[in-house]
């Protein structure tokens, strides 16, 4: 078998941080034309693997070869202009420029020292139509979906002429349509030569678009599975060393005979002002949001808890009113939150584990407005040991710990309250399977104490898998509402997409 | 505690520059009103140290020093009012200043900025309206109210130097600033609304009531110190009185650590942080080579060169950080 020339290879890279091995000795081989899936738990060295690649980390050992020469990038345009470049998981756009001046971005074409829109524009719509993206190029990023961010980073890559393209899980963010449509064009960039590198959470996308998976675990490389080769089972077993996903889900109690717990009724938010949602949550009952990106999930669990003012109708929570437009007020009633970008609005990253999870608790126990220190130290151990957050380093800025522990401290925050009303955006968005699954028997904990779990989730799996009760919303509007037994993951899809109403050709 | 090493340090240098350049600095009449000063700025300092955390900013507080400071000799001599009441009517209008421009910038949803800075005109105009701009002074009577202000308090066995009554005002507001921002709820809160307004208010925080409170304190805080300026100098110009104060307070603030995006500060920095701007102000009038019209070029290159080397000393710790996190 004759097979082009690796574009680019490792050959026992390590790197070592704070004293711990971030990657030990990785082999890696990176072929034009082919989609390499690169999947691992957190902490398994995938983005620091995927950072020396781009230029911005120097490895500590073992060397990397660009069409078999070895080659030390000093930095990221030193990767750039060796035709390397990584799409982060955070994208990284200017917001109040356009499509066109975003793809250009201090490399804009320009006569005369003046900017040459003109040209700009045309070489961007080149750009972008070849991504897929049908779009005016003087578009306001600020406008545009996260699935449609993504496409511009990527027509922005090719424009620079990349031939390797690393992909940091770039559909952690995105809605079931969004991620057909980059999956699809994803093989079409591997079909027209580009080397795609894919890091990813989700199993499904690499069974789907991967020519090959290779398996990190522990800062090392331990698995590889050809196209033929590759299997789900395979996977999980390779990322955690023992398949530990499929739990949970039998043993759980029916929650149709306990009383309704958060009612919600004639709510009309701002971003859909023409639909009217109504639904119940019973005591200990999980309920999941599914429906596609913008579909309106979050804005309903936004004004439930007050982030959003609500244009009209009423939550009621153990029979009384919820004030509108109150964080503050919610919280006091019990009602907790975990929003969908917990770097901005989860956490405060400067500071340590310690008072972001104590934040709200601090104001339970306090006597005359002063915190009990004692208190809210031996308090925040407790969680950190419960939650199993790694490193168990109370001390330590959140801001340095990995998405999945990042996530635990936020779930830390509302579940040392024991709230009575749990809401969830994206509550495993950027976590890794076995952080998504001790995450998920939290959930479950706070609902067996009775809580109402309301979640909004894109992942149609996972909704099967955490849920009691599936709401399907469309458009602003609730489709459809179905019980967990009745579900699949087709006919959740199906009505998030096309609705429940069938039109005949 | 740790950051504020790098501000004591550079009071420290100043002090025994000046000391080596002007052999009337270390003289007790000189320290004693280097001492008043600094616990004067201080109060005023700790106030906005407060709007700062939250990352706002206060441009009003010379205008409420003014209006407070006028108000004072005024209400006392001109209206007949008595001591208590006037403190009282000075302490009551603070507060409501301070509720006003909080609520303009936490519901209003107006910058803060431009809060205050409508605030610093009105309020000085306000005070010049009320006296038609005449001087206020005491006129030789309330030396018991003036105690706050230019009192002294001996030290038994020393003489000619006796501790200044308002820092006894300093010690007791920065006290209570520290307790406040260490061990209470709403401290925490405030400094959590500084580093991150979202994760404050998607956590319950009232994110609206604790802006208003720092800037009420704040107010507070300028009116008191506007109250114990005119008892310190006997009497108070509407039209210059409390000029540049709020200018000295946010750069002492500065100084003393205060990040001027929010959520990070330290009275005890800031309190060093107002003594340097002291310090070096009256440096710049002992000093015989220094001209003492180049006052605020001084201050303006030593405030530039202090944020600068605390900047560099952060990194510095920052990178030492790492590699000895690197070595284990």
């Amino acid at each position: 078998m004759t097979v082009a020339p690796p574009i680019l290879q490792c050959r026992g890279l390590g790197k070592r941080f704070a004293g711990v091995h971030a990657l030990r000795g990785v082999d890696l081989d990176i072929r034009s034309g082919e989609v390499v899936a690169v999947v691992g738990a957190n902490g398994a060295g995938k983005s620091t693997l995927m950072k020396i690649l781009a230029g911005v980390l120097p490895q500590d050992s073992g060397e990397v070869l660009l069409a078999g020469n070895p080659i030390r990038f000093a930095g990221v345009r030193d990767a750039v202009r060796a035709g390397i470049a990584l799409v982060h998981q955070e994208l990284h756009l200017a917001d109040n420029v356009d499509v066109a001046g975003n793809i250009f971005l201090g490399r804009e074409p320009h006569r005369f020292g003046f900017l040459d829109r003109q040209a700009m524009h045309s070489q961007a719509r080149e750009w972008m139509s070849r991504v897929g993206l049908e779009l005016s190029p003087s578009t306001d990023v600020s406008t545009l979906s996260i699935g449609h961010r993504q496409m511009v980073e990527i027509a922005k890559a090719l424009s620079l002429r990349a031939k390797v393209l690393i992909l940091d899980e770039p559909t952690s963010s995105l809605s079931m349509g969004e991620t057909t449509r980059l999956l699809a064009l994803i093989r079409a960039l591997a079909e027209q030569g580009v080397a795609v590198v894919y890091i990813t959470h989700r199993l499904n996308e690499v069974l789907l678009c991967a020519d090959r998976a290779v398996v990190l675990r522990d800062g090392a490389r331990v698995a590889e599975f050809s196209r033929e080769q590759l299997t789900r089972e395979r996977l999980v077993h390779a990322m955690v060393g023992t398949i530990h996903e499929q739990h949970a889900r039998g043993d759980r109690e029916s929650r149709s005979g306990s009383t309704t717990r958060l009612l919600v009724r004639d709510l009309k938010t701002q971003a859909h002002p023409e639909a009217t949602i109504d639904f119940s949550i019973r005591r200990g009952e999980i309920v999941g949001l599914a429906g596609l990106v913008g579909s309106g999930r979050t804005e309903i669990l936004q004004s439930i808890f007050g982030i959003d003012k609500r244009i009209a109708g009423e939550v009621v929570l153990d029979g009384r009113l919820v004030a509108s437009n109150d964080p503050a007020a919610a919280a006091q009633r019990g009602i907790a939150m975990v929003p969908e970008d917990r770097q901005r609005d989860g956490l405060m990253l400067e500071d340590s584990v310690r008072l972001n999870a104590s934040i709200i608790r601090i104001s339970r126990e306090s006597v005359f407005g002063f915190i009990r220190g004692g208190l809210e130290r031996a308090g925040v151990a407790r969680m950190v040991g419960l939650m199993r957050i790694h490193p168990a380093t109370p001390e330590r800025p959140v801001g340095l710990f990995s998405g999945g522990n990042q996530q635990k401290v936020v779930l830390a925050k509302w579940l040392s309250t024991e709230p009575s009303v749990l809401l969830l955006d994206e509550p495993s968005r950027g976590v890794d399977v076995g952080a998504r699954a001790e995450i998920h028997s939290l959930i479950r904990q706070a609902s067996d104490r009775g809580a109402a779990v309301l979640c909004a989730i894109s992942d149609t799996e996972e909704l099967l898998l955490l849920c009691d009760r599936i709401i399907v919303m469309r458009m602003g509007r609730i489709e459809g509402e179905m019980d967990v037994a009745e579900a699949t993951e087709e006919s959740i899809t199906r009505l998030a997409i096309v609705g429940s109403v069938e039109f005949a050709a | 505690m740790k950051k504020s090493i790098g501000i004591a340090i550079i009071l420290l240098a100043i002090v025994i520059a000046t000391a080596i350049l002007s052999p009337n600095f270390l003289s007790a009449y000189n320290l004693e009103n280097l001492l008043r000063r600094t616990a004067l700025f201080g109060i005023l300092s700790i106030g906005v140290g407060f709007v700062i955390l939250t990352a706002g900013i206060d441009l009003s507080i010379g205008g409420v020093v003014c209006l407070a400071g006028i108000l004072t000799p005024y209400l006392l001599t001109q209206m007949g009012w008595t001591p208590t009441e006037t403190i009282g009517a000075i302490l009551l209008m603070s507060l409501a200043i301070g509720i006003l421009q909080g609520s303009l910038v936490a519901y209003g949803r107006i910058q803060p900025f431009l809060v205050t800075l409508c605030g610093l005109l009105i309020f000085r105009g306000v005070a010049r309206g009320i006296t038609m701009d005449q001087t206020q002074g005491f006129q030789g009577k309330f030396a018991g109210i003036r105690w706050i202000g230019n009192g002294r308090i001996p030290l038994p066995g020393v003489d000619g130097f006796a501790i200044p009554a308002p820092v006894l005002s300093l010690v007791i507001i920065a006290v209570l600033a520290m307790v406040f921002l260490n061990r209470t709820v709403w401290g925490r809160w405030m400094k959590a609304v500084g580093r991150s307004p979202n994760a404050a208010r998607y956590s319950g925080v009232p994110v609206a009531r604790l802006q208003i409170l720092a800037y009420t304190i704040c107010s507070l805080l300028a009116g008191f110190g506007g109250l114990l300026f005119v008892c310190d100098v006997g009497s108070a110009q509407p039209s210059d009185f409390g000029n540049f104060y709020e200018l000295y307070a946010i750069a002492a603030a500065v100084l003393g650590g205060y990040r001027l995006s929010g959520g990070e500060g330290s009275v005890v920095g800031v309190v060093i942080g107002a003594a340097v701007m002291q310090v070096l102000r009256n440096a710049i009038v002992l000093v015989p080579w220094l001209p003492d019209t180049a006052e605020f070029a001084v201050i303006g290159l030593v405030i530039l060169i202090g944020v600068l080397s605390d900047e560099l000393l952060r990194r510095f710790a920052a990178s030492r950080a790492r590699t000895q996190a690197k070595g284990v």
